[in-house]
């Protein structure tokens, strides 16, 4: 709505008598911090991926050779396969199961046993969002320990011992597990995004269909999925670039290991900046790392924009 | 672009058709409660599990694990990390960003937005996608020319580096949602404060302001949250254990190997009370959060 006035009458403010130009020095804090504290350092960064510098030292202007070192770098693409990985488990996964769950609260649980028990239930899917993901990674580190944790324990007690597992040290578990520590970290966002959508859809609708005698299926395809179009939209950008920026829990929880089997780009090139002191190399994967976030998000922001024409 | 309105609209349609069907509940409503239960349950299992340990002696652990109930319930744990963490100095340190980032990104985003918004300053459109940049951004893109600046300027090691960092970062989503909700504001009082003379300045603070005052409190809300639950940049810049935050402290633990289950349970669960406590307070404030910034 507010799009198609600006594009009609560019050169007036929404205050009658005050033109664009005078509401500049409002801008001025807001961006010189941007440009100190984002803009500057970012262009920074991809003069440091032209370098070859060890944090102290003299830098060393090297051209292209870091991100040709890049391409040809096995962990570095492994690092954008697990990657996908992440994907599945921060969006996919919790978007799907979102879904359901928001749809069976909404329509279900808030109609037949009251708003309250909605909301109660909802909140407990939500808390693990809610905790410093630092924190949240800890507990799960410690749920899943190797000698003595509550899941190895659990195997044990009801009998099935035979599978208990270093969960996240073995090369054969420690992305699915750490998969699994997403999804559950993830679950709540699209839960309540979703259901604060839902709450717009018109109760005749479901009503109308009921009386065709669409099943639960065909209600939710017809009726709940096209309402929640725009949340599921905003859920799939916002936790796409969440999960290409994941670092916290494979810092905390397995360092990348074993091996580099849950190796991610962000966590390479914190160990590149800090731990290896390969500045120039570290800034090249951080780089490349930006540019896909920032290509992915104009394609999703122009398919979004079609989506939303073609929806009104 | 997200348009939001400047209240977030009300919950639930009309209470009345509910009211009717409620009483009807079939064998397929029990069986999709009764669902939801178990997963719920199955999100609470790590915290339950995380309770029952935080109060058990190592002894009692090693005997039974980590699934019984603890056997002579003890505090010692948690009086444990409480003095070797400084738990007091670390939750002020960890409130004090938080708080202080919350009132700053706050102004820099009703600055912002009043000048995108409502001035429509020309390119605005373009200008928000630049500010979100420092939102979508990871952050150790910024991390290594923050740290040489910081470090020339002598606030690295100190909690103004984190407070300034995420001013900027958090004001970007600020930007973006309160910029939509301003260019919907109601155009009727933008002229009736002009006709009654008021100055840009004062339109902002005697008319926006006040009105916009429930999408601002949610920004608040989550400003501070988001800020509290940091991990990356705190860790990265601040090395003394006088400055650091809760979530620093708790992972700094894990990192040590002698520490033993039951230690490490009680100061997870130390660490998360604080979190527990905003969920309770704000839990309504959240919601109507989450809500603005996803309705169109």
């Amino acid at each position: 709505m507010s799009q198609q006035v600006v594009t009609k009458k560019p050169a007036l403010s929404r205050l009658p008598g005050s033109r664009p130009s005078k509401f500049l020095p409002y801008l001025i804090p807001g961006l010189v911090a941007l440009l100190v504290i984002v803009i500057v350092p970012f262009g920074w960064n991809i003069y440091l991926s032209l370098t070859r510098w060890r944090g102290v030292g003299p830098v060393k202007f090297v051209g292209f050779a870091n991100w040709q070192r890049l391409m040809a770098d096995a962990t570095f693409w492994k690092s954008f396969l697990n990657s996908f990985w992440i994907i599945v488990a921060i969006v996919v996964i919790p978007t799907a199961l979102g879904l359901l769950i928001s749809s069976v609260l909404t329509d279900v649980i808030q109609k037949k046993f009251g708003s309250g028990n909605a909301s109660f239930i909802r909140a407990l899917y939500y808390l693990p969002q809610l905790l410093p993901v630092a924190v949240a990674s800890v507990i799960m580190g410690w749920i899943f320990r190797p000698d003595d944790g509550a899941v190895n324990d659990l195997l044990e007690k009801i009998g099935l011992g035979s599978l208990q597992h270093n969960w996240l040290g073995d090369a054969d578990s420690a992305l699915p597990i750490l998969m699994v520590i997403l999804i559950w970290i993830q679950l709540g966002y699209p839960i309540v995004i979703f259901m604060s959508g839902l709450q717009r859809v018109d109760p005749e609708l479901y009503e109308a269909a009921s009386l065709d005698g669409a099943n639960w299926w065909q209600k939710f395809r017809v009726v709940t999925l096209p309402s929640i179009v725009p949340e599921l939209l905003v859920v799939i950008l916002t936790a796409t670039i969440g999960a290409l920026k994941t670092f916290g829990p494979v810092y905390l929880l397995t360092k990348g290991g074993p091996g580099t089997t849950t190796i991610v780009p962000s966590y390479y090139s914190y160990n590149q900046f800090f731990q290896l002191h390969q500045v120039g190399y570290g800034a090249a994967i951080s780089t490349a790392l930006t540019l896909v976030i920032i290509v992915f998000s104009v394609i999703f922001t122009i398919i979004q924009g079609r989506v939303e024409k073609n929806a009104a | 672009m997200t348009d939001a309105t400047v209240q977030t609209p009300s919950q639930g349609a009309s209470g009345k058709v509910r009211n009717q069907s409620k009483h009807i509940r079939t064998w397929g409503d029990w069986l999709a409660l009764v669902f939801l239960i178990i997963g719920a349950l199955v999100m609470l299992f790590p915290l339950l599990i995380l309770a029952m340990n935080a109060f058990k002696t190592i002894g009692d652990y090693n005997a039974n694990g980590p699934l019984t109930l603890p056997d002579h319930p003890t505090m010692e744990g948690i009086a444990s990390f409480w003095k070797s963490s400084n738990f007091p100095l670390k939750f002020v340190n960890s409130f004090v960003i938080a708080l202080v980032v919350a009132i700053l990104g706050v102004t820099l985003s009703v600055l912002n937005s009043f000048a995108l918004g409502i001035g429509r300053v020309k390119g605005n459109r373009w200008i928000i996608l630049l500010i979100m940049l420092a939102n979508m951004m990871p952050q150790e893109a910024l991390l290594y020319p923050l740290y040489t600046m910081f470090k020339q300027v002598g606030i690295y090691n100190s909690q103004l580096s984190i407070i300034v960092i995420f001013t900027v970062i958090q004001s970007a989503y600020g930007t973006y949602l309160l910029s939509a909700v301003y260019g919907t504001f109601p155009q009727a009082i933008l002229e009736a404060a002009t006709i009654d003379g008021a100055s840009r300045w004062e339109t902002l603070l005697k008319v926006v302001l006040p009105i916009s005052w429930p999408t601002i409190s949610v920004l608040f809300v989550f400003f501070f949250v988001w800020t509290w639950n940091e991990y990356m940049i705190p860790m990265a810049f601040l090395m003394d254990d006088n400055v650091q935050t809760i979530p620093l402290a708790l992972s700094a633990l894990q990192g040590q190997h002698t520490i033993d289950a039951t230690q490490l349970a009680s100061a997870s669960l130390l660490s998360i009370i604080p979190t527990i406590i905003f969920f309770i307070v704000f839990q309504r404030k959240l919601n109507q959060g989450i809500v603005a910034g996803a309705v169109k």
